[in-house]
């Protein structure tokens, strides 16, 4: 199942005209706040009527002004993960859960809801009241609510954008099991590149309302021309896979041939996982460094550099591993004579990929 | 209820009568317009919004004179619906419109503040589930804003049991028939040695009022207490 999407609305100033698929798997609409994501996601969910668009699941149609279409919320079979979770207060959990249920057609066979609970680790709350909760188990919970909805499509609006950083490392598993093991279009809004980098298949970038880059999550964030939420915020993803835990603390893995040392990952040995390495810890070496600290150093090609608006420009590697963006300073390039074609070594700290940069691979 | 005179139970349970009808009668409408008031934008609103409040600040006769003049067997609405047999004036049918008029406004009140606190959000989160209009309001809205529908009934009960200036107007005070408790108080302190009656029915009239106000306070926080599960 595919999503498509063209819509044009004039709202608080942002004037959208986007157009965009989402193919199964997950897609992260990204920009930063003010770019139109919510308008859009929201005109997906049926929340807003746009002035002009057309919105479909294959050739199921929710909206389509030119046919003076407009099917209602309720009809549109979503589940809709919130920020803030918006569980209803007045019903405990289970209640919660079940409540998309009582409105979906009985027919067909939808998640089955011992296995959402158990997935999303939620059995023990069952009887509680959404306001004995913490931030991490509501988002659970309106997780799961969105599951047994029995949708054809999942909305996420900024679902992690409220809880604190140990709160997200707690949930984030959870939407890439999501997007592994559900077969429906993943609709989800935000304006985290961690987020992106973990949890994308596809990327929709969006900028003043309009699309600026679409295209598969590899691709799009190797690419040095990207850069939506600011250069701090560029970096790769490798997909490598587990090959080794050391006792020292370190695990090996094995991105296309070329060892890669990280801290201790939670995946087991085998375990495909993606890495996202963030540009402003890359260091270029023309020569193979010697007697340095760092453990990995991916020798590759340059293919693009960036002259930045400041002192800094980012440059594009295409190592054996996969792209690697490095963000450096001007200065620096022009003392080694770094120009595309030119081959360097890429030299990334092990302690500079953080727990949150690695995660489960696409499925 | 010996130490009661029975004209004085009579005025007691036709007034007990008066106004479980006009509340139970005005509490869907008190809901509807409420619902309206607090989520519907249309041109009147405001129009509305005074007719409703109206009562609370004219003057009691002035709204049972204009009762008598739509509602009574000559009025404009009053002669259509004695066609269909439903007469106002002078019966105990017109002491229950006068109080549920009088009271609708606290009731309105009530109500529309409660809605005003649920989060239009979390009705957009269920409809996003699956449910429509009807079902949102059903399942979602109308749990949330219980207590308010409780406080707000509650208070138009207790107003409506209190009720006197527009009923005497519109209904005169008929024993048996319109005379409910404050037209009785009224009536036994223009009798000599009614003195006593008056006061029987001073005590019950506050006795009334007291537990009805007590009673939305404990319900309401009760309630309160379920819906937000602390």
């Amino acid at each position: 199942m595919t999503l498509s999407v063209s819509l044009k609305h004039r709202f608080q100033g942002i004037d959208l005209d986007v157009a965009f698929e989402a193919p199964p798997g997950l897609t992260v609409l990204f920009g930063r706040s003010g770019s139109g994501k919510t308008t859009v996601i929201n005109a997906v969910a049926g929340l807003l009527k746009p002035e002009k668009g057309r919105v479909a699941v294959d050739d199921w149609i929710l909206l389509d002004t030119a046919a003076a279409q407009f099917l209602p919320s309720h009809k549109r079979r979503l589940g809709y993960v919130f920020q803030e979770g918006r569980l209803f207060p007045h019903l405990n959990v289970r209640q919660n859960l079940l409540y998309g249920r009582w409105f979906a057609p009985k027919t067909g066979a939808g998640e089955d809801m011992g296995k959402v609970v158990e997935m999303l680790g939620i059995g023990h709350l069952l009887d509680r009241r959404p306001a004995g909760l913490s931030g991490g188990e509501k988002q659970r919970v309106a997780i799961g609510r969105a599951l047994l909805a029995n949708p054809r499509l999942i909305l996420a609006d900024e679902p992690l954008a409220a809880l604190d950083e140990g709160r997200k490392a707690e949930i984030l598993p959870y939407f890439e099991r999501l997007r592994d093991e559900v077969a429906i279009p993943i609709l989800y809004v935000s304006h985290s590149a961690i987020e992106v980098a973990r949890l994308a298949t596809t990327v929709v970038a969006l900028e003043g309302g309009k699309v600026l880059r679409q295209g598969a999550a590899v691709e799009v964030l190797g690419d040095p021309m990207f850069t939506p939420t600011g250069v701090r915020a560029v970096g790769a993803i490798l997909e490598a896979r587990v090959r080794a835990h050391h006792p020292d603390g370190l695990t090996e893995l094995d991105a296309n041939g070329v060892p890669l040392f990280l801290p201790r990952v939670s995946q087991t040995v085998g375990a495909q996982v993606r890495v996202r390495i963030a540009a402003q810890e890359v260091m270029l070496a023309k020569t193979r460094p010697e007697g340095l600290s760092a453990l990995n150093i991916l020798p590759g090609t340059i293919e693009v550099i960036r002259p930045g608006d400041g002192p800094g420009m980012i440059v594009s590697v295409r190592t054996q591993a996969g792209p690697v963006l490095a963000r450096i300073t001007r200065r620096s390039a022009d003392a080694l004579g770094l120009a595309p074609g030119v081959f360097c070594h890429a030299v990334v700290k092990t302690v500079a990929i953080a727990p949150e940069d690695i995660g489960a691979p696409l499925g | 209820m010996e130490w009661l005179h029975p004209n004085e139970v009579q005025a007691l349970l036709l007034s007990l009568k008066v106004s479980i009808w006009a509340t139970l009668v005005s509490l869907p409408l008190g809901v509807f317009v409420a619902y309206l008031l607090a989520r519907r934008s249309f041109p009147g609103k405001q129009l509305l919004n005074g007719i409703v409040h109206l009562p609370l600040i004219l003057p009691p006769v002035v709204t049972g004179y204009l009762l008598l003049v739509t509602f009574g067997t000559q009025g404009v609405i009053g002669a259509a619906l004695k066609e269909v047999g439903l007469i106002f004036a002078f019966r105990w049918t017109g002491a229950a419109l006068a109080a549920g008029i009088m009271a609708f406004p606290l009731m309105v009140r009530s109500i529309r503040l409660s809605l005003e606190a649920v989060d239009p959000k979390l009705e957009q989160a269920a409809s996003t589930l699956g449910a429509s209009r009807v079902w949102v309001f059903a399942t979602v809205t109308l749990p949330m804003i219980l207590p308010g529908i409780l406080t707000g009934t509650i208070l138009a009960f207790a107003k409506a049991m209190g009720e006197f200036g527009a009923t005497i107007t519109f209904v005169s005070n008929i024993p048996g028939q319109t005379q409910t408790l404050p037209s009785a108080i009224y009536a036994f302190l223009q009798v000599p040695g009614g003195e006593s009656s008056a006061f029987r029915l001073v005590v019950i009239s506050v006795v009334i009022a007291m537990s009805a106000l007590l009673a939305s306070e404990i319900l309401a926080r009760r309630v309160a207490r379920r819906i937000s599960g602390t």
